[in-house]
């Protein structure tokens, strides 16, 4: 409280004005969006196994959804978080070229794995009003789709944003903490390809 | 950090000196005010504003519902009633739990933290003071969706849990349903958006010194809702989409005759539900510990079992779900684990009570304030309310009384016992700190002691109407059940709430005009919200306060050095280390927009256009991305750099 002698304070004008990592704020408030959504995802796939667990056969009443675009949305997204990184590491050392280069790169990597998810909506081989099992599976690929789309778009933003060269540290933090975020897009998409691709083959 | 980067400690700093101070003051206010005007009023962005806001509209909430159970107990006053017909009463009943539970019980929980828990931590603001504007726009107009609806008989009519096959495509027709799904979507989104906005204020903006294990008791209540919110609400999230798109996309989740199941929505949305609860009552419980520490004259008992019992509370919260659905015909083990998981949820919450038992009896000096008697009535209110609890979590009772009206006793003695007591209790015990006067102390025990009795005469008969077989949710019954007499009752002691609500309002408004005047500290509170002026300044602090004790104001001799060195010119805050509060960095957070405003008229837009278009969620989407880019873009200026790219040392220099 009040000083004890009558101005001794605690001098804070030397302290950086940005940090990036969990040092920052918006690390943590990411970190809450990534927990909100990955409940989402655990409810959505728990969802979808609640159902299969309701009948002795699965899918119902249509063929397994075919593997090719999936698969190779996996690899797609496996392969994006390498620009990711590299963006990340180019903001953390205020590399404003190397941002808008990996941005850009990756980038074109969100774009060409929203091309294929439309085309792995037509190999699902069931639609979304068939039954529960169409409904369930068209859930849990929208659901992603809504995350790689709004991300999709965000990054175009801050890429914008960067190359307009209206930068200032904490768009650099910005630029980490998107990568951050685009990890869990990554990283949510192989449970749930597990479950829509694999789950009616082999379990 | 580099050595050069670290805080020191400043002997005879002249920043701290009276002329120092002034001219502080002076920038202080300039940068932190809010734009005056209705645009200002539109852009405003001050935690304090908007958790006043938050409060004033969910009590505004809080009236309408309560004017609806006086309907609804007016229409139950004697058999045979034809005051209000079935299809109204079902539309009362829905929209009076509906708005208590998702229009007032979370939301002003959570706004009490939106308002106290920056100033309780020491803080300049609140993290992301724009997103918040934001959740309580949404908040306004989902609220205010929902009552249009009504009005125009499009209210939601199948019970606040909203139930499939009920309120599916068969047989909930017209767009009661979707109205009700789609409130829950605005709702969410407002209390996820605070849940990270308390978060990131908790987590990281504490001023130096303030450890975890040195956190006011309420921050640490509104820290654990906070998490529950993020993993509770998600639930509700899913479950009424999936509701949504059941009646207008045509799919089948809940729908049995292609492979849905009904059942599945009870799970979702019963594990949201019942975390709902506990997300009313911890905060209270956090409320309760600092009005009885205030008013006792003490730290309160036990603070580590405190804390400990709240974070259990809310972990066994979310293991309790499926004491909702006994009367579904569950597998018997699984019946068991829940009865067993509900009975433990009486561990944490008794070593609270048993603490703040020992608190009182160890009082220095008891103060019988009005806020003090609004937390003891909590020990006989929320007591019965957890008694017929642990009931009802044994299988054979609860499927024996399930859906009548001893549920009915049950909750309401459990929320409003639990929650809403102590939350009137905070309001007096926290009005002198956003108003700056008092609240009358004759009004207030009047209206504690009508509130008091009138809640026991309304909500005790229904306990025997329950165990007599009245169902919840009739619109009227026989007279020949010989239930009259007892509704009669319960209908006069609503009239008394009624009653003790108006007195509290009148309270509200004659001390706003001429309470008397308060001072900085009128309770002797220990907590930093009491170090500040009444009502604080846009910047809260002036110099922000450090501490060294969990009790900084009752520890004059424990004083540490307040903090200098942040920009007065920005709104800059001090963002500092998650477990000891070390600081770390300063930090700017925005100033007032008109951007949350359009952002959310963009995203209401699109909620609603969806309920009755599917393609209105696509071109909803286009305004709602426009808003958000305009939001997001940075103001072109001074930190425009040269078209060359920086190197570190450079763009180091030019932010220095």
């Amino acid at each position: 409280m009040s000083a004890g002698s009558p101005a001794r304070a605690l001098d804070v004008s030397m302290l950086p004005i940005h940090a990036f990592g969990h040092r920052s704020l918006m690390w943590w408030a990411t970190m809450c969006m990534v927990a909100i959504e990955a409940t989402a995802f655990a409810l959505a796939i728990t969802s979808y196994l609640y159902l299969k667990g309701r009948v002795p056969h699965w899918p119902v009443g249509a063929p397994t959804p075919r593997l090719l675009w999936g698969t190779v949305n996996v690899v797609i997204l496996v392969v994006s978080a390498w620009p990711n990184l590299m963006a990340r590491k180019a903001a953390e050392r205020f590399d404003l070229s190397g941002v808008r280069l990996w941005m850009a790169v990756a980038l074109v990597f969100a774009l060409g794995f929203n091309i294929v998810r439309f085309l792995e909506f037509g190999q699902l081989q069931v639609r979304w009003d068939t039954n529960a099992y169409g409904s369930v599976t068209w859930f849990l690929l929208g659901l992603h789709t809504a995350h790689v789309l709004t991300d999709f778009l965000d990054s175009s933003v801050l890429t914008a944003v960067m190359f307009c060269g209206i930068v200032d540290a904490n768009r650099f933090v910005d630029v980490s903490e998107n990568a951050v975020y685009w990890n869990f897009v990554v990283l949510s998409w192989l449970p749930i390809y597990a479950v829509i691709y694999l789950a009616p083959r082999f379990v | 950090m580099t050595p050069a980067e670290a805080p020191r400690i400043v002997d005879n700093d002249p920043r701290l000196a009276p002329g120092g101070l002034d001219e502080e003051r002076r920038r202080l206010e300039h940068t932190w005010r809010s734009p005056s005007g209705l645009i200002g009023w539109l852009s405003e962005v001050d935690h304090k504003a908007i958790g006043r806001r938050f409060i004033v509209t969910a009590f505004a909430f809080f009236v309408l519902a309560g004017l609806l159970a006086a309907l609804m107990r007016i229409q139950l006053a004697r058999p045979d009633n034809t005051f209000l017909n079935p299809d109204l009463y079902n539309q009362v009943f829905t929209m009076h739990g509906t708005t208590m539970m998702f229009l007032f019980a979370v939301p002003v929980v959570l706004a009490m933290g939106v308002y106290f828990v920056p100033l309780m931590v020491g803080a300049r603001g609140i993290a992301l003071p724009r997103l918040l504007a934001y959740s309580y726009w949404m908040f306004l107009f989902g609220g205010l969706f929902l009552y249009v609806m009504f009005l125009a008989n499009v209210g939601p009519d199948n019970g606040w849990f909203s139930y499939p096959p009920l309120a599916g495509p068969e047989f909930g027709y017209g767009k009661r349903a979707d109205v009700w799904a789609q409130l829950i979507t605005f709702t969410e989104v407002s209390s996820l958006v605070v849940a990270t906005c308390l978060i990131c204020t908790i987590l990281k903006m504490r001023t130096p010194g303030m450890s975890l294990n040195r956190m006011p008791l309420f921050v640490w209540a509104m820290l654990v809702v906070s998490f529950m919110v993020m993993f509770a609400m998600p639930a509700v999230m899913i479950s009424s989409t999936c509701l949504i798109l059941d009646r207008l996309m045509s799919t089948h989740f809940f729908n049995q005759a292609e492979g849905g199941d009904p059942l599945l929505w009870q799970h979702l949305f019963w594990f949201f539900g019942h975390p709902e609860v506990y997300i009313i009552f911890v905060p209270a419980l956090g409320m309760m510990s600092e009005i009885i520490g205030t008013c006792s004259r003490r730290p309160v008992f036990g603070y580590l079992v405190m804390v400990l019992s709240m974070i259990a509370t809310a972990f066994i919260g979310f293991g309790v779900w499926v004491h909702h659905m006994f009367a579904t015909g569950l597998p018997q083990l699984g019946q068991s684990f829940f009865t067993a998981a509900s009975i433990m949820i009486v561990v944490p919450t008794s070593l609270q009570i048993f603490g703040w038992i020992a608190t009182v009896w160890t009082a220095r000096r008891l103060a019988i304030t009005v806020p003090f008697l609004y937390a003891a009535s909590f020990f006989f209110v929320f007591v019965i309310g957890g008694l017929s609890g642990v009931m009802l979590a044994s299988v054979p009772l609860d499927r024996q009384v399930h859906d009548t009206y001893f549920v009915v006793a049950h909750f309401h003695y459990v929320l409003i016992g639990g929650s809403t007591f102590p939350l009137l209790g905070a309001v007096v015990y926290w009005f002198p700190k956003m108003t700056g006067r008092m609240m009358g102390q004759w009004l207030g025990r009047l209206s504690f002691w009508l509130l008091f009795a009138g809640f026991n005469l309304t909500f005790f008969p229904m306990h025997l109407l329950g165990l007599y077989g009245m169902p919840r949710r009739v619109y009227t019954y026989p007279a020949s059940m010989g239930w009259g007499s007892m509704n009669l009752l319960a209908t006069i002691g609503a009239g008394v709430i009624f009653l003790s609500l108006l007195v509290f309002l009148v309270n509200v408004i004659t001390s706003l005009r001429a309470g008397a005047v308060a001072e900085s500290n009128p309770w002797g509170g220990s907590t930093l919200e009491w170090a500040t002026s009444s009502p604080p300044p846009p910047y809260n602090f002036l110099p922000q306060p450090t501490v060294a004790s969990r009790e900084p104001l009752w520890h004059p001799e424990l004083a540490s050095p307040p903090v200098v060195g942040l920009e007065s010119e920005k709104r800059q805050v001090l963002v500092t280390a998650v477990l000891d509060a070390e600081p770390d960095h300063r930090y700017k957070v925005p100033g007032p927009s008109l951007w949350p405003l359009a952002t959310a008229m963009a995203t209401t837009l699109m909620f609603i256009w969806s309920i009755f278009q599917a393609m209105g969620l696509v071109w909803g989407a286009i305004p709602t991305f426009v808003c958000l880019v305009g939001w997001f873009w940075p103001t072109r200026g001074k930190e425009r750099l040269a078209a060359s790219p920086p190197t570190r040392l450079t763009l180091r220099e030019s932010l220095s």
